[in-house]
C-alpha cells in the first residue's frame, strides 16, 4: 500500500460522538424459566441419566452457572433408541396429515414462547438477544412450520419414486446456532416419518431441552424425538449405534471426518454439514455502503461462529482501501458485551476452548506477517469474549486463510481481475458458502457458476430460509438442508 | 495354409488415447475354454492418477457444454455400440456369457445410454427448483457436476454394469476414471474403442483395466476424485469409506448385482442425482 492514502479512499465524514451518546444499558428481561438441572428425555419423559452424572452449562458472559445437564452414557444412547425404534412404527404409519399436525402445534408452541427461548438461547450461547430473538427463534419455528406441511406430501418428494422413512435417525449439533440447528435437524426427520434420537453440543443443551417440553405439549408420542446430553463420548455413541439408519451430524469437518471413519464399516446412511471459509467477494462497482455492512454481518453474525462465515474478504484492488478503512471505521463501533442487551453486537465467546482457539490462531496471523487491525472495545471483566478483528496483507497461504477459525476474525486479500477472484475464492479444501457483491447481475451469475461452494449470496450474506437448501461442496460435507431437496435425505426410495 | 489372424493389443483408453501401463505390466486373459486370449494392461497408481489428471483436464469443457449437446454425444455413444453390439456380444460369450443374457445386457446397455441421453437436459428441471424464501430474492438451486468421480464397475456383468454406472456420471456433467471388471476386462477394452468413435471428448471416460486390490485403495484416497461410485464386496466398501473421510468424498455403493442390472430399477434419476452437487443462489430482487 502507498504511504498516503488518496483523499477519496478516505471516508468523508466520520462522526465523532466521543462518550456523549453513550448507550443506556438495555437488557432483555424476560424470564428464560431455566430448570436448576435438566436430566434426558428419553420416550417422552424426562429420565435421569443412568451414571447419576451431570455436568455445568455455563453463562459464557459470566461464567456463572446456569443449570446442571444430565451426562448420557453408552447406555442411556442405547435407551433412547430403543425408545425411538419402538416408537418408529407408530409413527411412520400415522397419516402424512396428521404427522404434520404435531409440526404445526410444534412451530406454534415454540412462537408462543419466543422470547423466553430467545433469553435462554443468550444466556447460555453468549449471542446477543437481538439475533437470538430476531432470528434463531423465529427461523427455527418457521423451520417446523415448513417441513410440518410437507409431511402430508411425501409422494411429491422424488419424481418417479416411492419414498419411505428410514427408521431412526441419529442426529449431532453443534454449538452456535443451538435451537435453529435442532429444527434444521427434527423437522425434515420427523415430517417425513422418522425417530430421532439428538445429542445438542454439551456448552449449550439447554434450548434443546426446554423444546423437550414443547414436545411434550405438543404431544408428540413418547419415544419419536429423544435427547441425550453430554460431550464427544456420548455423540460418538449417538453416531456409532447400530440401531441408527442413518446419522446426521453438523459440526467441525475434523470431527465429520472422524465420524466417517467410525462408520466405514457399515452402509450407513450420512449427511455432513461441516466447516466452510467462505469467500466474501466485492468487485468494485459494488455498492460499497451496502457491501461494508454485508461484509460485517458477514463474519461479525454471532461472533464469527458461523460455519458459512464470510471469513475471507476478497476485495478488488482498485477499491481495496476504501473497503478497508470503511470497515475499521465501522467495526469501532460495533458494541461489544453484555449479550442481553438489545444494543449488543458482539456477545460472548461461546465458550473458554473455543477463545484460546480463535486467540491461538489470530497470533498465528499476527506471527506469520498479516497485519492486525482490532477494535478498540472494552471488553468485559469477566466471560469469554474478544474484539472484532481484521487482518490484511494476508496471503493465501497463511493459516487464517485457510482454516476455520469461527471467531470475529476477518482476513482480508485483494484481486485484480474476475478469474484472479475466481481462482482465489476456490482455492480452499471447503465450499460452504461464498457472496458476491456487484452491481452486474450477469456478473453474479458467471460466479455463481463458477464457485465451488453450495450457496452464493449475491450483494447479501448469512441468509437463511427453510425453503432453501443448504449445504456444502468439497470438505464441507454433503447432503442438504431445507427445501425439498433436504427432505431426499431423510427418506429411503423405493 | 490358413491365414494366421492378427491379434489385438489391448490397451486402455486414458485422455481419449489408447496407452498400455505406464509400468508396463500385463496380466493374461484366458477364454472360456482356458486358452490364452491376450494380455491386459495391469494398470497401477500411476495410471490412475494419470487418468484422473485427464479426466480433471477434460471436466470444465464437458460440464460447460450445453445438456443438448451432452445428450446428442450420449446417444451418438449409443449408435456406436448399437453398430458393434455383435463384436461386444461377441466378447461376453466369449469370456463364459451365455449368448442370450449378453445379447440382452447389450440390448438394454444401448437402451440405458439412450435413456440418459435424454436425461442430460431434462435432470436440472427435476433436481433444482426455485425457492420462495421470505426476502426479496430470486432464490434457486441447481444441480452441478461434481468433477471427477470415480468408478468401479463389477464383474457381473462386466459391460451393462460399467455402462449403467458410467452413464449418470457422465449425463450429469462429471467426468469419470473407471475400473472395469478385473475378471472380465476385454469387453471395456473394446468399450474404450467405441467412445473413441463417439464424439465424446477425450478424457471425459478413461478406463482401466488391472487389480482392484492395487487400485481401489487409490481411489478411496486420491483427493481430485470427488465420489466414488462402486460395485464392491464388504471390505472394499469398508476401505472405499475409510480412505473417503479423509477428503471428505461421496461414496455410492451400487446396491445391484447380478441379473438385477438388466432391470429398469438399475437406472433412474436419482443415479444422476447421486452425483450432482446443489448449489443455491440468493440473487437480489430489487432496482
Amino acid at each position: 500500500m502507498r504511504p498516503t492514502p488518496k483523499a477519496k479512499d478516505r471516508p468523508r465524514f466520520r462522526l465523532l460522538f466521543g462518550d456523549l451518546w453513550e448507550y443506556d444499558p438495555a437488557p432483555e428481561t424476560a424470564d428464560p424459566k431455566l430448570k436448576d438441572r435438566y436430566d434426558l428425555f428419553i420416550g417422552g419423559r424426562f429420565v435421569r441419566p443412568r451414571s447419576g452424572r451431570y455436568f455445568p452449562s455455563i453463562n459464557p458472559a459470566n461464567e456463572r452457572r446456569l443449570a446442571d445437564i444430565a451426562l448420557a452414557g453408552a447406555s442411556d444412547v442405547d435407551a433412547a433408541y430403543r425408545a425411538a425404534a419402538g416408537a418408529f412404527a407408530g409413527w411412520s404409519a400415522l397419516p402424512g396429515r396428521e404427522r404434520g399436525k404435531y409440526l404445526f402445534r410444534i412451530a406454534r408452541l415454540l412462537q408462543d414462547r419466543a422470547r423466553e427461548f430467545a433469553v435462554a438461547e443468550t444466556l447460555d450461547g453468549g449471542k446477543p438477544i437481538k439475533e437470538s430473538r430476531d432470528f434463531d427463534v423465529p427461523m427455527a419455528a418457521a423451520h417446523f412450520f415448513y417441513h410440518a406441511g410437507w409431511a402430508d406430501k411425501l409422494e411429491y418428494v422424488a419424481p418417479g419414486r416411492r419414498v419411505v422413512p428410514l427408521g431412526v435417525v441419529g442426529q449431532v449439533i453443534p454449538w452456535n446456532f443451538p435451537l435453529l440447528m435442532l429444527a434444521w435437524k427434527l423437522a425434515p426427520a420427523l415430517a417425513m416419518g422418522n425417530c430421532v434420537v439428538l445429542k445438542p453440543a454439551e456448552t449449550t443443551s439447554i434450548t434443546a431441552l426446554k423444546l423437550a417440553e414443547v414436545l411434550q405439549d405438543a404431544e408428540l408420542p413418547p419415544g419419536v424425538v429423544n435427547l441425550v446430553t453430554g460431550a464427544g463420548e456420548t455423540g460418538a455413541a449417538v453416531m456409532g449405534h447400530p440401531g441408527a439408519a442413518k446419522v446426521a451430524f453438523t459440526g467441525s469437518t475434523e470431527v465429520g471426518k472422524a465420524i466417517m471413519r467410525q462408520l466405514a464399516g457399515t452402509r450407513r446412511k450420512m449427511t455432513m454439514e461441516l466447516g466452510g471459509k467462505a469467500a466474501n467477494i466485492v468487485f468494485d462497482d459494488a455498492p460499497i455502503d451496502q457491501a461494508v455492512e454485508g461484509i460485517v454481518n458477514g463474519i461479525f453474525f454471532n461472533q464469527g461462529h458461523v460455519c458459512c462465515a464470510g471469513s475471507r474478504l476478497l476485495v478488488q484492488e482498485s477499491v481495496a482501501r476504501q473497503v478497508v478503512s470503511k470497515l475499521k471505521n465501522r467495526i469501532s463501533v460495533l458494541r461489544v458485551g453484555d449479550p442481553l442487551d438489545k444494543n449488543t453486537d458482539l456477545g460472548a465467546i461461546n465458550s473458554k476452548g473455543q477463545l484460546a482457539t480463535i486467540r491461538r490462531l489470530v497470533a498465528s496471523g499476527v506471527r506469520e506477517g498479516a497485519t492486525m487491525y482490532q477494535s478498540p472495545c472494552e471488553l468485559p471483566e469477566r466471560g469469554f469474549f474478544f474484539p472484532p478483528t481484521l487482518f490484511t496483507n494476508v496471503t493465501q497461504s497463511h493459516r487464517i486463510a485457510r482454516e476455520e477459525i469461527f471467531g470475529p476474525v476477518l482476513s482480508i486479500l485483494t484481486f485484480r481481475t474476475v478469474d484472479e477472484a475466481i481462482e482465489k475464492a476456490n482455492n480452499t479444501a471447503y465450499g460452504l458458502s461464498a457472496g458476491v457483491w456487484t452491481d452486474k447481475g450477469s456478473r453474479i451469475l458467471r460466479m455463481s457458476t463458477e464457485l465451488k461452494a453450495g450457496v452464493v449470496w449475491a450483494n447479501t450474506f448469512n441468509r437463511f430460509d427453510p425453503s432453501s437448501p443448504f449445504g456444502g461442496y468439497k470438505e464441507s460435507g454433503f447432503g442438504r438442508e431445507g427445501g425439498r431437496q433436504g427432505l431426499l435425505d431423510y427418506v429411503g426410495l423405493e | 495354409m490358413n491365414r494366421i489372424p492378427v491379434t489385438k493389443t489391448p490397451k486402455v483408453y486414458i485422455g481419449g488415447a489408447f496407452v498400455r501401463s505406464e509400468s508396463a505390466r500385463t496380466f493374461k486373459v484366458s477364454d472360456r475354454s482356458g486358452a490364452f486370449f491376450a494380455n491386459v494392461p495391469q494398470c497401477t497408481r500411476k495410471d490412475l492418477r494419470n487418468a484422473v489428471e485427464a479426466a480433471a483436464k477434460a471436466g470444465p469443457g464437458w460440464a460447460r457444454r450445453s445438456p443438448y449437446n451432452r445428450a446428442q454425444i450420449l446417444y451418438r455413444l449409443a449408435e456406436m455400440l448399437e453398430a458393434r453390439s455383435a463384436e461386444l456380444v461377441g466378447s461376453l460369450v466369449r469370456f463364459g456369457a451365455r449368448e442370450a443374457d449378453a445379447a440382452k445386457g447389450m440390448a438394454v446397455g444401448v437402451d440405458r445410454l439412450i435413456y440418459y441421453a435424454g436425461w442430460c437436459d431434462k435432470y436440472a428441471q427435476l433436481l433444482g427448483s426455485v425457492n420462495p424464501v421470505a426476502s426479496a430474492h430470486f432464490n434457486f438451486t441447481v444441480p452441478e457436476p461434481m468433477g471427477v468421480v470415480g468408478v468401479i464397475a463389477p464383474d457381473n456383468p462386466p459391460l451393462l454394469g460399467l455402462l449403467s454406472m458410467v452413464a449418470p456420471v457422465i449425463a450429469g456433467g462429471n467426468t469419470v476414471v473407471a475400473l472395469a471388471s478385473e475378471k472380465i476386462p476385454y469387453p471395456a477394452i473394446l468399450l474404450g474403442e467405441m467412445l473413441a468413435t463417439s464424439d465424446l471428448p477425450g478424457g471425459v471416460v478413461n478406463l482401466l483395466t488391472g487389480f482392484r486390490r492395487e487400485l481401489v485403495p487409490t481411489f478411496a484416497t486420491h483427493a481430485h476424485i470427488r465420489a466414488v461410485y462402486a460395485s464392491a464386496n464388504a471390505e472394499e466398501s469398508k476401505v472405499l469409506r475409510l480412505g473417503a473421510a479423509s477428503s471428505v468424498k461421496r461414496v455410492r455403493l451400487a446396491e445391484t448385482a447380478g441379473r438385477e442390472w438388466v432391470s429398469d430399477s438399475a437406472q433412474g434419476l436419482s443415479l444422476i442425482g447421486d452425483f450432482v452437487e446443489l448449489k443455491t443462489t440468493w440473487h437480489p430482487i430489487g432496482s
